[in-house]
Formats: C-alpha cells, structure tokens, sequence
C-alpha cells in the first residue's frame, strides 16, 4: 500500500496537465471533474497510504521511495524520492482533504467566471507543488515544490488579471517571498558546502555529527533556512505580502492560508529541526519573531474594515503562534496548531467568499450586518471557525492547540515568562476580533441585500470543516483532562518529545495555566460582544475620535511596515531603473538602430526620381569601370 | 581617293557617342531624348561596321543589322512610353516625372 505514494503528488500534477492541455476545448463540468477529481483522488490514496502507515508502521517509522535519480554531477545526485514520516503523514492528509474541499467548493464559488479552467489548473499546480514540497526526500526536491508553490501563488493572487491592482498584489507577494527564498537557497548552499548532502535524513544526521551546538555555522544555517520559513509564512519582517494576496478569489485564499503555502515554513523549521537544537540563538530568534508577529497582525486584525485582510491578519498572526511553538521547542506544538489552523482557517475563508458572494462583492464589515437570518448555515459555520480561533475552551479545535502552545511557552525549557505574557494578550486579541467579526457581520441592522444563496457544492466543505473545527483538537487533549493523546504518540516517531520541564511547568501545563487561558479568552469574547452588541455607537465614536484615529490608522496599515519599504526599497530601486535606463548597453543597442536609420537616409536621398541623374550616374560607373579594366 | 582607315571611323563613331550621350544628358524632352538614344546606337553600329571592314569578316555587318532591329523594337516600346506619358502628365519634360522618389 505503501508503494502508491507517489500518486499523492501526482494526481494533481496529471490534472494540471490535463486541463493544461485542453484548456479551451473543455466544457465546465469536464474541467470541474478534472479539477476537483484529481485532487480527490489523491485525498482517497492519502487516505489508503497514510492509514496504512498509521496502522501498521514500517520499520524505523518512515518510508523511503525513490523514484530515480534527478542528474548526477560530480557526486551531487540528488533524487526524485519521497520520505514519509508521522509529520509529513500530517501534513499530506490536510493538503489533500482541506485542497480537496476548497476545490469542491470552487466548482460552485467560480462557476461564472470566464477562466474556470485556468483557475482549476493552477489550484492542482498548487496543490502538486505543495505535497511535492512536504514529501520531497532532499532539500532541493522540496526547494522544487517550494518555488513551485511561489509560483502558483502568484498566478492565483493576480488571477483576475485585468485588474493591474491585482496584479500589483501578485508581484508583490512574488518579491517578497523571494527574498526569503534567496536566504533559504543561500542555506541549501552552506549546508551542501558543509555536510556534502542535501538528502534530508542523512544531511540532519550528519549536521548532528559534525555541528558543535551553538557554532557559528549551525546558527548561520538555522538563521538562513529561518529566512525562507518567514518569507512563506508571512512572519514579521516580510508578512506584508499576504494581507494584499486578498486580491485572489476567495478558495485561493483558504488555500494559502490553510493547506499550502503559510505552513511550508513551519513544515520547513519542523522538518529541520535538528538544525534549531543545535542552534539555541537561532530558535530564540524563531520565537521572537513568532511573539512579535502575533502581536502586531493581531492589532491589526482588530481593526479592518475589509473582512478578508481581517483574516489575512488573522492568519499571520496564527502562523506566529506556531513559530512561537517552534522556537522554544514546542515542535509537536507547532505542528498541532497547523493542523487545526488549516480546519477553521479553511472554513472562514470559504464562509467569507459565501458572504461575499452573497452581498455582491462587498468586502467592508461595516456595511454588512444583520446577516444571522439570511445566512443562517453560513452563520454557524463562521461562528464556528471564529470560536475555533479565538480558542473557545473544550469545544473548539483551537483551544486544545493554542492552549499546548501557551502551556509550551512557559513551561518548555527554552520558554520565558515573555513569551508568555505575549502569547496571553495575544489569545486575548484575538478572542476580541474573531467575535468582532461575527458581531459586525452577523448582528445589527442590515445594511445590503442578500443576492445569493449558497448551495450544495459549496454547504458541504463547509458543514465538514466545521465539524473539524470542533472535533479536530479532541486527538491531543491536555493531561489534566485525559489522557487520551494519539496525535501525541503519533508525532513522537518523527519528532522530539515536548519537553516540559522549566520551573513553571507544572503550573503551565497543569490546571493553573489552562485555567488562566480560558479565563482570557472569555474575557476577551466577553468584551467583544459588549463593544459590539451593546456599545456599538460608543465604540465607533471612540475609534473615530481623535486621539485613537492616528492609531487605529496605523494599525490598519500593518504598523507602516508597507510604508518604511516603500521609501527604503522599493522607491530608491525605481530610482535607479530610472536612472539607469540610458547605459553603456543601450548605447550600443541604440547605435546600431542610428547607423541602420543613418544608412537608409543616405540610399534614399539617392533616389531622386530625375532619369537624367540616374543616366549621368550610370555613364559615369560604367567610364569608371571600363578605366579600371583598361587601365589595369 | 585617300582611304578611310580604321582609326577615323572608331574615332567618328567615339564622337557621335559622346553627342548622343551629351544629348541624353542635357535635353529634357522625352522624344529628343529617344533620338539621342538612337545616335548612340548608331555610333556603335558604325564601329562595328568598320571593325568587320577592317578585318575582312562579315561578323560587324551581322551584328550592325541586329542593333538596327533592336532599335525598331526599341523605338516602338519608347514612343509608347512617349504617348502614355504626355497622357498622364500633360507634357513630355523628362524632369516632371520625378515622383518615385525618397
């Protein structure tokens, strides 16, 4: 069963192709099958090969196929192989089946749209790309699938192409996480030059050798590989690249945010993670940036107009949260939260573009409301997805994985009462904007009319990810409630054991620690329904007055992040196109186009169109060339 | 009666070349134009003419009897030229059909 791994990968590629191929000569069914088929039929393999490996696991709890050697220079030969373990078992079952619901519910959400086929094309790339980056056995087979990724991503967030705002979105976020991928390739390449691998297994093992903890060389490879996770998952200082990817349709947004793109980079940390042991300043530095980014994208968040950056922020601040985890050590942590982020993240997205959709393409939660009766599945679903990111205690997914990564913050050995407190006020945020929006959306008057109703094909991803939502985090429950931990156990073949030894960890992982999240969240529910139900007037006036107007300003802009790299990158860099555009090559380009021009001028001036000319000029050639033969 | 040598004739025939060529080159009517043509024609005739006198062979005479072809066919093609011409541009000044130029 095992052996039928690489159709996971190559299911979606061969749908990719296919409607590559036919694009124009197939109907919207045709390309909907295709599309969507592809994706869950390698749902359907992951399940039998996944489920296989779950039950009866192979020896040293991975497996290893390779398909056959890529090139082969000078030694290096990496391969076309894929490595399964329990991490990449859980990444490749969430890609499938959350990509799979999305595709389902795209079939229904772009049934309108003229590039219904070039739209399911590039979400099977997408998805090819990311199983290919989860499963790929060396560094630059996942190197592959993480351009591949980029790529498609870009393709996506300008796929209404005829919008140059769009298109700007797309560049951007192309730009930007390049950069991370330059220090990500810039890793691959130190790592080689060391270890003389990029096999992922064996160049971890021999880091493990020959690395001392702590030497300049590991933490430079950590910080690199570092680089390319918070270029992808849009972690502080990069993360301005995915509030603009809102410019894609709806699907392709909850697949960024759920089962592809964002997460490579945990994946890619998680994956690496022998690399962070060996490098404890490089994973300080993975939980600050996780810490920071989680504040700010959630003080962003708190005040958007447009649902979907609502989200956008949400998300970042979501995937900050796991960086946190993985910083301190918490990988099983980290992994966890990505799990359950893919579910309800998934299913706000898709409510969102149902709501959308349903207003006629109005994005401004301010000029929604009311909606509770009109969109009544639509309402529970997000109600459900936003519970699950506030953490909602015990019946939501999200409490059970951001209350492990709070309790991690404190009470893993490399945890600090900093990361504490910041990932407290950050649940605490959070609580506040996810029920911001369902009160903003939900409740109140009325403001525009409902259009459309949602139907079958795009109910059910719904209703299924929200039965996710709320079941998803009972596989890893805390111990002071059961000690029923699968997901746990399961990790452990692939990953290091949570190490919850500081001296806070008895209180953190204990009732004490749970007791005080859950009180923040309430809190923070608590609030938000008071704001935004009751004192709605009063808070509008107070957001609007003049002391917090600046503020809010600034938040919303993503704390001027945007700003400072328009003047400090972007504006010098068009300077310098500019002046530039006159160089020493376009003189010699130029030059050769002036004597063309040149030439023609003299030739043409030579027609005169008086035949007398032409006959003195041809008596006088004809004299010339008798005077050279006779003369000669 | 003094011979005609060979020398005399080519010499003839150089000189009425060069006035038919002078001609081509300083008339502007169309008509005089093709008369100068037919000067130069025939100063060539001549030089052949002589050079089979001189050398006893029937070749220049031959050859004088094509140019003399020729200059029909010529004419006949030229003096049509000369009429659609006059048609079309209401004159028959060489210089006023300078429009294919540049």
């Amino acid at each position: 069963m095992l052996g039928l791994l690489w159709l996971i990968p190559a299911l979606p590629a061969a749908g990719f192709v296919l409607l590559m191929l036919l694009n124009r000569r197939l109907s919207r069914p045709a390309a909907a099958w295709i599309g969507a088929g592809s994706v869950g039929l390698s749902a359907l393999v992951a399940l039998i090969v996944c489920g296989s490996f779950i039950v009866s696991p192979p020896a040293g709890d991975s497996y290893h196929q390779v398909l056959w050697t890529w090139f082969d220079v000078a030694g290096f030969a990496p391969t076309i192989g894929f490595y399964l373990d329990a991490v990449s078992v859980l990444w490749v079952l969430v890609i499938t089946f959350v990509g799979f619901l999305i595709h389902l519910y795209s079939t229904e959400h772009m049934e309108h749209d003229e590039g219904f086929t070039r739209f399911f094309m590039y979400l099977n790339l997408f998805v090819a790309s990311m199983l290919v980056l989860v499963l790929a056995d060396n560094m630059l087979l996942l190197y592959l699938g993480w351009e591949g990724v980029g790529l498609c991503s870009y393709l996506l967030i300008s796929f209404w192409q005829k919008d140059p705002q769009n298109v700007y979105s797309g560049r951007k976020a192309f730009i930007v996480t390049r950069v991370g991928d330059t220090a990500l390739i810039a890793g691959l390449f130190l790592l080689f030059t060391q270890l003389r691998t990029l096999q992922i297994q064996p160049m971890l093992a021999a880091a493990q050798h020959s690395f001392v903890p702590g030497s300049a060389v590991a933490v430079a490879a950590a910080l690199l590989i570092l680089g390319g996770a918070v270029g992808k998952s849009a972690q502080v200082p990069l993360q301005t690249w995915l509030p603009d990817a809102m410019a894609g349709p709806s699907p392709v947004s909850a697949l960024i945010h759920a089962a592809t793109m964002v997460t490579a980079g945990v994946y890619l940390i998680a994956r690496t993670n022998v690399l962070f042991t060996l490098a404890p300043d490089a994973r300080l530095v993975v939980a600050i940036v996780g810490t920071v980014t989680l504040l700010i994208a959630g003080f962003s968040a708190l005040v958007q107009h447009d649902l979907k950056r609502a989200l956008a922020y949400s998300t970042i601040s979501q995937i900050g949260y796991m960086f946190l985890a993985l910083g301190v050590s918490g990988w099983e942590a980290g992994v966890f939260h990505f799990m359950t982020h893919a579910f309800f993240k998934a299913l706000l997205f898709l409510a969102a573009g149902v709501i959308i959709e349903a207003l006629a393409d109005e994005h401004d939660i301010f000029k929604m409301g009311g909606l509770v009766r009109e969109l009544p599945a639509v309402f529970w679903t997000f109600t459900i997805g936003a519970a699950a990111l506030a953490a909602l205690p015990f019946v939501t997914d999200g409490f059970y994985s951001k209350d492990l990564i709070i309790a991690t913050s404190l009470g893993s050995v490399d945890g600090s009462l900093w990361f504490y407190v910041g990932s407290l006020v950050g649940a605490f945020i959070t609580a506040l904007y996810s029920f911001r929006l369902v009160f903003l959306v939900f409740f109140g008057e009325r403001h525009t009319e409902v259009t459309r109703r949602p139907r079958w094909r795009q109910l059910v991803p719904l209703y299924a990810l929200a039965t996710l939502s709320i079941v998803g985090g009972l596989v890893w429950m805390p111990g002071w409630v059961s000690g029923f931990h699968p997901l746990e156990d399961f990790l452990d073949t692939a990953l290091p054991q949570l190490d919850l030894t500081s001296r806070y960890a008895a209180f953190a992982d204990g009732t004490g620690g749970a007791f005080v999240t859950i009180l923040i969240v309430a809190v923070g529910i608590g609030i938000a329904w008071l704001l935004w139900i009751p004192w709605r007037k009063s808070t509008h006036a107070f957001s609007e007055s003049p002391a917090v107007r600046p503020l809010a300003a600034y938040w919303l802009g993503g704390w001027g992040f945007d700003w400072v790299y328009e003047r400090v990158f972007v504006r010098p860099v068009k300077w310098f196109a500019h002046a530039a555009r006159n160089d020493l090559v376009d003189y010699v380009v130029g030059g050769i186009a002036w004597l063309n021009v040149a030439a023609w001028r003299a030739l043409s001036a030579g027609q005169t169109g008086r035949l007398r000319a032409y006959v003195a000029v041809a008596g006088f050639g004809i004299v010339l060339v008798l005077a050279v033969v006779v003369l000669r | 009666m003094a011979s005609v040598s060979l020398d005399h004739a080519l010499v003839l025939a150089a000189i009425l070349f060069a006035i038919g060529f002078a001609g081509l080159l300083t008339r502007r009517n169309l008509i005089v134009m093709l008369a100068c043509i037919e000067i130069m024609l025939n100063a060539a005739g001549l030089a052949f003419v002589a050079a089979g006198a001189r050398w006893g062979q029937a070749d220049g005479q031959v050859m004088f009897l094509f140019v003399l072809a020729m200059a029909a066919a010529e004419v006949a093609v030229g003096l049509a030229l000369a009429i659609r011409f006059r048609q079309s541009l209401k004159s028959l000044d060489i210089d006023d059909a300078d429009e294919m130029k540049g």
